[in-house]
């Protein structure tokens, strides 16, 4: 009984305030930067003497460290708010870590309610997972030294921006775990990303419009995280779409690039409709047709309020627009094609930041997809399996990349899908942890890339690469921790998230399994074939690209347009050398999080054992990112983590190297050595002998036939025969109607004109008009004819409007 | 104060036709004082705009300001009324913004054959018609101002225009006349049927505020539909709505750049500004009924004009195509009779007159540095014209509706307000409208995107790559154009500047038929009969 009705207080209750530390509330502050740095750099970035450069860096990094003390400011509050249940003036923030003096009992029964929320934070926790009874209890102790948990109270700034038919537009942020941690992650690749770019792009033609474009979408990136209403979320979406239409096709010269380009923002509108389609009935079923506030559409949600039909419509049109930004299948042929872009470019948004966008909005309106798909209990919907298809699909294609970018690219597409499984398997917390890592080893993964393709002009690993480890140690070591970290090999980054992920399909029953939301067998059998394959490629990736011998330095001019990157400021030939420091340094700063960031949320039961263990680093990002027990999310069951998945899920991963390993550093490599050749793969492989394996090879060299699909027949007839049929309609039947009429009329008209009224009625006005002036004449001469048509015409319409009375009158 | 309720609204539409007579004083080979004159009328005109802009009382911006009343053709009835509230004073600002600038851009661009006198002299006179339209109070000063826009117009395209300007002008004509004659009789049927809904009397006036509060009364529904109907055709040939939209692509084609400019940015808002302030208001319960086929047409506009768009070669027709398509969404947000949607189509009609006419104001350009408007002839813009390059891609991005620019706020509110149309509409077949114009939106950005993509990127080709005449903007450009481009933004960061403004008045002619004792639900039982929902 308690403990039902102390979740029922915890739901009714918005648990949003206005009030907390001045970081938390000035968080515009941070996208307002770059956005005025776009102003600056688009007005003045010429005339500067970096071009616009510094402005741009210099932004971002004021924001960088305003997000990182947003970030503290919001550990803190999270650990320390006191909240009473609505009155927004009760929190304090404890600014003076550990001591009492801060907290705020301002008033006599708060004391009471902050008791009752936290009561059933507890509970609420204990139903689902024991151990987070714990956790959030040392927690709480080491943070604050206080004694009891204290609730996931979110922090919301709204001003109304305008009104139309009683509906008022609000502009605010919302941060929140989630906003918080995304405000980081993007502030930080971005500037590493700037930092990288002077060197990278360094001597391009367009470098100032390229810092532009740079600074207007971090701007809009940071807008969206920090969204308070689904209305501006939409605005954040369209406007870092459009940055990324400019940045891939930066080097527009070349048709293929702005072909991606295109291809990129088209796609991503198709799954626009599904975004304005599921936002649209969200804002009618779930605000009642008057607010677009994302706290109150989930908390509607959350409290039951919402038609079952409308969530299931609203959630399955959000996902297909998650399948154009995210690159879920059968959306995300144009993310490959993105890589036409400049590689930073690649590693900030078409890997680190902006891909993830459809990602952030299915978890910042978790409770719709969580009602709508009805995750809970279930094994199977919608999101969870286009997760599972893309993240098999896209990673087998991986195998059959040339290109570095492309395999990275792929490789992105198959990790989104890990992101969107988990999400559609209830494993919220999983996900946004994925997202976390897979930010930083991806954007490594890139920017190390980019640094191989610097030195040798190429994206290509079988034509230009192979051995770079020789010529280029330092990027060597940055890849391999990035390759490993993304191979999912504890204890680096990628391993605990996808671990997480794994254990949240609740589909583990070997040794004591795990619970979860429901029992996605099906997802996590997916989930581990990922595993196998990600292990593989990017194995076979290391191989082709570091090791053998180099195969470039003959006529690397043949290959143009995918090798742009490497045009600009190097015109030397001879070996590849190591890059500068401002394309290492990002890459030694990125590995380092690789290596790390893991560690943030260790699962629950890792030191148990020991009463020394430190604990509290046990499932930290979970604390501080989930909004469990808030107002506005739904009542997500956690998995239990299990060594026995753990060792398997890894031993996959291995094996998957293995495989790889065997074929190309042992095998490939043996035969290179005896035949004097930097080989980059068997003469008589599998594909030349089995015909099934070849017919799949052609398969996914062709990308499964999506593009020729989409571009051939669909662009295709849309753009050829359907636009053409539409116009022959509109020249042969519509206009042709008018000319008709038009024709008939004129007919009718000179017909009446030259038979009655010339011939009777002007017969007795033309023997007076003879006689008169001779400018009429003059006039006549100039346009005889056509004063006889405008005459003609008169009496035609003339004869039209007669009709018209009638028929209007008879009736 | 008491100068500018008197005269405010009179010295604004008639100072361009003083202007213009004035400049008939003037010998036509002083074209620079003429030009210098023309210029002044539509500046003074643009300074009285903005001296009723900030004296307007925004607190009660539903009811009408400085209304003049003044007797005028007693014989019918018909009286010298004009009034302002916030639905014609977005227009307002709009047309007195529009001109000046595009006589800006006249002063090195007269299209051949040259005289600059009646050139200008023509847009003046324009200028008067479009104001009178948007300010009049009065059914027939409503109509007389409606047609004086046809004349100048139909000169313009027939002796400045492009090869085939006879046909173009003389469709464009013809086909507006005929619509304004079926829109004249249903003025005439209201003047002849409209009761008074209190005595029951009849009224026999034109006075438009008087009508719109009958609402209808004491018509009986079969005579409704059809006035209704007949205004719908006169007003839909205007806007124009798909299927009477074919005289739009030629005429917008053949007319010389300042023509377009003209047509796209103030001349089709004459229709739906019919729509929301005449047909709308004064037949709400005929509106309710013809509602769902305005919304069909609307949306089979918003695709169809997206497809022809794809078809087209030349670049002034695309854009002239891509006008039927937008107008779709100001359609479809007037077709859901709600105050959302209504204001959206407002906001629509401000937003695509900015954009639409910006567009043609490149294409202008372009067609001056190229000689030809041939898509596939054009490419590498950019390299060449950079500048230009950019302004068009911002204007396309601005065109397929980007958020943060101005074309979003016409655009998505309509598609959102189609999800819950008025009491009484089909909900069902306006979801339906809701899911196609989003369809319509891949298109548009399709359309556009491709435009940039073969004009402006790439290489330049073989035949311009060493052309001296391809210059990037020049100073009259930028002067004309800074202040379009400039408002894009402003209106796509501040929507309430118009929405606020809008709001109030919108309501105020929808409370007619949520006034209605039981018109709305008649009505929604038998469209519902109608369309099986």
């Amino acid at each position: 009984m308690l403990s039902l009705f102390a979740l029922e207080s915890v739901s009714e209750v918005s648990t949003v305030v206005q009030d907390a530390n001045w970081f938390l509330e000035h968080a515009w502050i941070i996208p307002l930067l770059p956005a005025i740095s776009f102003v600056l750099i688009l007005f003045f970035g010429k005339r500067l003497p970096k071009k616009g450069a510094e402005i741009g860096i210099t932004a971002v990094a004021v924001s960088f460290l305003l997000a990182v003390v947003t970030g503290w400011a919001w550990l803190d509050h999270r650990d320390n708010v006191v909240f009473d249940g609505g009155h927004s003036e009760s929190v304090v923030v404890d600014d003076g870590h550990g001591s009492d003096d801060g907290y705020g009992t301002d008033d006599g029964h708060s004391g009471d309610a902050t008791a009752d929320e936290e009561h059933a934070i507890v509970v609420d926790d204990g139903t689902t997972n024991g151990d987070d009874r714990v956790s959030l209890a040392v927690a709480a102790a080491e943070t604050g030294g206080k004694t009891e948990a204290h609730p996931y109270v979110a922090v919301q700034q709204t001003t109304q921006w305008f009104q139309s038919g009683g509906v008022e537009f609000g502009a605010g942020i919302l941060v929140d775990g989630l906003s918080v941690m995304m405000l980081f992650v993007v502030t930080l690749i971005s500037l590493l990303v700037h930092i990288y770019s002077t060197d990278y792009v360094g001597g391009d033609r367009r470098y100032t419009h390229f810092f532009a474009f740079l600074s207007l979408f971090t701007a809009s990136m940071l807008f969206f995280v920090l969204s308070d209403n689904i209305l501006q979320m939409i605005v954040g979406w369209e406007l870092v779409g459009v940055c990324s239409f400019a940045l891939i096709g930066h080097w527009w010269e070349e048709k293929p690039n702005s072909d991606a380009a295109l291809k990129a923002f088209i796609t991503n509108r198709v799954g626009d409709v599904g975004l304005l389609v599921g936002m649209i009935t969200l804002f009618f079923a779930a605000g009642g047709g008057t607010t677009f506030d994302t706290v109150s559409i989930n908390e509607q949600v959350v409290q039951g309020n919402v038609s079952h039909t409308a969530l299931v419509v609203a959630a399955a049109a959000l996902t297909a627009a998650v399948m154009s930004k995210s690159g879920q299948f059968i959306l995300h042929t144009w993310l490959p094609d993105a890589m036409a872009g400049p590689t930073p470019v690649s590693a900030l948004i078409h890997a680190a930041t902006m891909v993830v966008a459809g990602i952030f909005m299915v978890a910042r309106l978790y409770p719709v997809f969580f009602e709508g798909m009805s995750i809970g209990g279930s094994s199977i919907n919608l999101l969870s399996t286009v997760g599972a298809v893309t993240l098999v699909g896209a990673g087998l294609l991986a195998f059959v990349q040339d290109d570095i970018k492309k395999v990275l690219a792929y490789s992105t597409v198959s990790q989104l899908g890990y992101m969107a499984m988990a999400l559609g398997v209830g494993a919220w917390t999983a996900a946004v942890f994925h997202l976390f890592t897979h930010a930083f080893f991806k954007a490594n993964l890139f920017l190390g890339s980019g640094s191989v393709a610097h030195a040798v002009h190429s994206f290509d690993m079988k034509k230009d690469m192979g051995g770079m480890k020789k010529y280029m140690p330092r990027t060597f070591w940055t890849f391999l921790i990035g390759s490993v970290a993304l191979a999912g090999l504890p204890p680096l980054a990628g391993f605990w998230s996808k671990d997480e992920i794994l254990v949240g399909t609740g589909g583990w029953g070997l040794f004591g399994g795990t619970g979860g939301n429901g029992a996605y067998t099906f997802h996590l059998s997916m989930g581990m074939i990922g595993a196998a394959l990600t292990a593989a490629y990017m194995t076979r990736c290391m191989y082709l690209t570091f090791f053998g011998e180099w195969r470039g330095g003959h006529g690397h001019d043949d290959h143009g347009h995918d090798s742009h990157d490497a045009h600009d400021a190097h015109g030397h030939h001879g070996e590849p050398h190591e890059s500068g420091p401002r394309i290492l340094v990002p890459l030694y700063v990125l590995s380092g999080f690789s290596i790390l960031v893991g560690l943030v949320n260790l699962p629950p039961g890792l030191f148990s054992g020991s009463a020394k263990s430190p604990a509290s680093w046990q499932e930290r990002f979970l604390h501080y990112m989930e909004p469990a027990g808030s107002s506005y999310f739904p009542a997500v069951a956690h998995g239990t983590p299990s060594w026995s998945l753990a060792i398997v899920s890894t031993a996959i991963a291995v094996l998957g190297i293995g495989m790889a390993f065997w074929y190309y550093f042992v095998r490939v490599d043996r035969l290179s050595k005896q035949t004097g050749q930097s080989l980059t793969g068997l003469p008589n492989g599998l594909t030349s002998r089995n015909r099934l394996a070849k017919a799949g090879h052609t398969l996914l060299v062709n990308k499964y036939y999506l593009d020729h699909l989409y571009t051939g027949i669909i662009a295709g007839f849309t753009k050829g025969r359907l636009a053409r049929a539409a116009y022959w309609v509109n020249q042969n039947v519509l206009d042709r109607t008018v000319n008709v009429a038009g024709e008939t009329a004129v007919r009718a008209g000179r017909v009446v004109y030259e038979r009655i009224d010339q011939g009777v009625v002007d017969g007795l006005v033309n023997s007076a008009g003879r006689v008169s002036d001779s400018t009429g004449q003059e006039l006549r001469k100039i346009n005889s004819g056509q004063v006889q048509n405008y005459a003609a015409l008169m009496f035609a319409g003339a004869a039209v409007l007669a009709g018209a009375f009638i028929i209007l009158f008879a009736l | 104060m008491d100068f500018l309720n008197d005269w405010g609204l009179t010295l604004v539409t008639f100072l361009p036709l003083a202007g213009a007579l004035v400049m008939m004083a003037i010998p036509k080979e002083e074209e620079k004082v003429l030009k210098q004159a023309a210029l002044l009328t539509s500046l003074a005109t643009l300074a009285a705009g903005i001296w009723l802009l900030v004296e307007f009382d925004y607190d009660r911006a539903g009811s009408l300001q400085y209304v003049v009343d003044k007797n005028w053709i007693e014989v019918i009835g018909s009286g010298y009324t004009l009034g302002l509230d916030g639905m014609s004073l977005p227009l307002l600002a709009l047309t007195v913004l529009v001109m000046p600038l595009v006589f800006i851009y006249s002063w090195d661009h007269i299209p051949s054959p040259g005289n600059a006198k009646a050139f200008l002299a023509l847009m003046l006179i324009l200028e008067t018609g479009m104001i009178g339209t948007f300010v009049a109070q009065d059914l027939i000063l409503f109509f007389v101002f409606f047609e004086v826009v046809l004349l100048p117009m139909f000169f313009m395209i027939a002796v400045w225009g492009g090869e085939d300007r006879r046909y173009a002008s003389l469709k464009f004509f013809l086909y507006t006349m005929f619509g304004s004659a079926l829109m004249l009789l249903g003025f005439l049927a209201l003047f002849f049927l409209s009761k008074d809904p209190v005595t029951g009397e009849l009224l026999r006036t034109f006075d438009m505020r008087v009508l719109t509060d009958a609402a209808g009364a004491g018509i009986v529904r079969s005579s409704q539909l059809l006035i209704f109907g007949g205004m719908f055709l006169g007003f839909g040939v205007k806007v124009p709505l798909f299927p009477f939209h074919t005289w739009l692509p030629d005429a917008h084609t053949q007319a010389p750049t300042q023509g377009s400019v003209i047509l796209a940015a103030v001349l089709l808002k004459l229709g739906t500004y019919g729509f929301i302030r005449i047909a709308i208001p004064m037949l709400p319960e005929a509106a309710e009924a013809w509602a769902p086929w305005i919304g069909l047409f609307a949306v089979i506009g918003i695709i169809y004009g997206a497809l022809g768009c794809l078809a087209q070669t030349d670049m002034k027709r695309l854009i002239a195509f891509s006008s039927v398509a937008h107008m779709g969404f100001v359609m479809l947000g007037i077709a859901t009779l709600t105050d959302f949607g209504i204001n959206a189509a407002i906001f629509g009609m401000v937003a695509h007159g900015l954009i639409t006419g910006m567009l043609f104001f490149i294409a202008g350009s372009v067609k001056e540095r190229y000689h030809t408007l041939e898509i596939k002839r054009l490419g590498g813009m950019l390299l060449q014209a950079p500048r230009l390059g950019w302004i068009l891609g911002f204007t396309s991005m601005a065109s397929l509706g980007l958020p943060g620019l101005a074309g979003f706020w016409g655009e998505f509110p309509a598609i959102l307000a189609a999800y819950q149309p008025a009491n009484g509409i089909p909900e069902e077949t306006f979801r339906g409208y809701m899911v196609v114009a989003a369809i319509g939106t891949v298109l548009a950005a399709g359309y556009l995107l491709w435009l940039l993509q073969r004009t402006a990127m790439g290489e330049p080709s073989e035949e311009f790559a060493n052309d001296p005449h391809i210059t990037d903007v020049n100073r009259f450009e930028w002067i004309a154009w800074s202040p379009i481009l400039f408002l894009i933004v402003l209106f796509g960061v501040a929507p309430g500047l118009i929405f606020d403004v809008t709001d109030p008045a919108v309501v105020e002619s929808l409370n007619n038929c949520l006034q209605l004792p039981d018109g709305c639900e008649g009505v929604a039982a038998a469209t519902t009969a109608m369309f099986g929902g």
